[in-house]
């Protein structure tokens, strides 16, 4: 039956998600404060995630452009970033701004430029992850079901 | 708005410059059935309390305080402790510094394990710091600090009477120290001892309760089960 196959493509999927490290225990919090009264919980709230993280790495990308770097501001932006990411489960984009405010503290340029890259690419990796299992989530509504995250054993 | 009785709702202020968490401990308060107000920053926290400037608290008066400042009764502040402008810490002190807001219990949240931080917190009068991200583990843990919120203000603004029948009789102590709670018939989790003195839950001390599944302040963040 369709039902039964996307709903275990849906556990197969965030199973990897736990394993890789991409998500951590937060992201199923998450769930558990979703329920009938506010089904969209999750979805506004990563949402709210990406809107942050790009407005984020764009000031970071500014910042670290000028003359003068002010890495105070720079870590001030980074902690926001570790900040989100780490209240919707997004581990590894929390774990790159761990590294990233280590080279802030250091003044080190060349360690803060790669990091950078390495957060956007960890970023650009969980949104296409995410977005991916939010439309499983809604194919599998669509089917007449609702995703099972009991399973989830975190 | 007269004193509520003890079964009506519990209202808590929370306060966090980020959206994403005050979206969340907004949907981990109301997952509690607690009213809920958030603002993003200490100075709108203070403004919605009816803070006022020259509000101190003086030592010598005795514990008869006006609660006419507060416009809205609060019975918790949680507040993060990075904010910009002014710190978590600096809005503890504000309140615990002002006569007529002394008495609402505050609640610290950082997402940095710094043992100095929590302990200066503790120290400046909250009753809890909050490693985050926040869970509904922690937030159950919110609820005999609300209690005493509640008993404080019925015992400070209303003539000495039988308080209700589950709480214990108030002491003529200062009003910081922490009176014995009985086992709420609701609460599922529980710390195993309320006894006084027991807020600054030292770093040295092991995890105490079965619930908790992260230890808050000791050096090592653990990662949860």
């Amino acid at each position: 039956m369709e039902l039964n196959r996307l709903q275990r493509s849906f556990l197969e999927y965030t199973a990897a998600l736990f394993r890789e490290g991409f998500l951590d225990s937060q992201f199923s919090q998450l769930y558990q404060l979703q329920d009938e009264s506010n089904p969209e919980f999750v979805v506004e709230v990563v949402s709210l995630f990406f809107d942050d993280s790009e407005r984020l790495i764009n000031d970071l990308s500014r910042a670290l452009d000028q003359t003068n770097v002010d890495f105070k501001k720079i870590d001030a932006h980074v902690h926001q970033l570790k900040g989100s990411s780490s209240s919707i489960g997004a581990q590894r984009v929390k774990n790159s701004c761990v590294s990233f405010r280590n080279f802030c503290e250091a003044q080190n340029i060349e360690g803060c430029l790669s990091c950078l890259q390495q957060v956007q690419q960890e970023y650009l990796l969980i949104k296409n992850k995410l977005e991916a299992l939010f439309q499983l989530e809604k194919q599998i509504v669509a089917a007449g079901g609702a995703i099972n995250t009991v399973e989830w054993m975190l | 708005m007269g004193m509520a009785a003890s079964d009506s709702q519990f209202h808590v202020l929370a306060v966090d410059d980020s959206l994403i968490d005050r979206k969340l401990i907004e949907r981990l308060l109301k997952t509690s059935s607690y009213i809920v107000t958030t603002v993003d920053s200490g100075s709108k926290a203070l403004e919605f309390l009816g803070w006022h400037e020259d509000d101190r608290r003086n030592t010598d008066e005795t514990s008869v305080s006006p609660q006419n400042h507060q416009e809205v009764e609060v019975n918790l502040v949680i507040t993060d402790y990075c904010m910009p402008e002014m710190t978590g810490y600096d809005l503890l002190k504000k309140i615990k510094e002002s006569s007529s807001l002394r008495n609402i219990p505050v609640v610290i949240m950082s997402s940095e394990n710094v043992p100095s931080r929590i302990n200066r917190c503790l120290e400046e009068g909250a009753e809890e710091f909050f490693l985050k991200p926040v869970r509904l583990s922690d937030v159950n843990k919110l609820k005999p600090h609300l209690m005493k919120g509640k008993k404080q203000e019925i015992h400070e603004s209303t003539p000495p009477q039988s308080p209700p029948s589950q709480l214990p009789t108030p002491q003529s102590s200062p009003p910081q120290s922490q009176l014995q709670q009985p086992p709420q018939p609701q609460e599922q989790q529980q710390q195993p001892s309320q006894s006084s003195n027991n807020k600054r839950k030292g770093m040295d001390e092991g995890l105490s309760s079965p619930d908790r599944t992260r230890p808050r302040y000791n050096g090592l963040t653990m990662v949860s089960n």
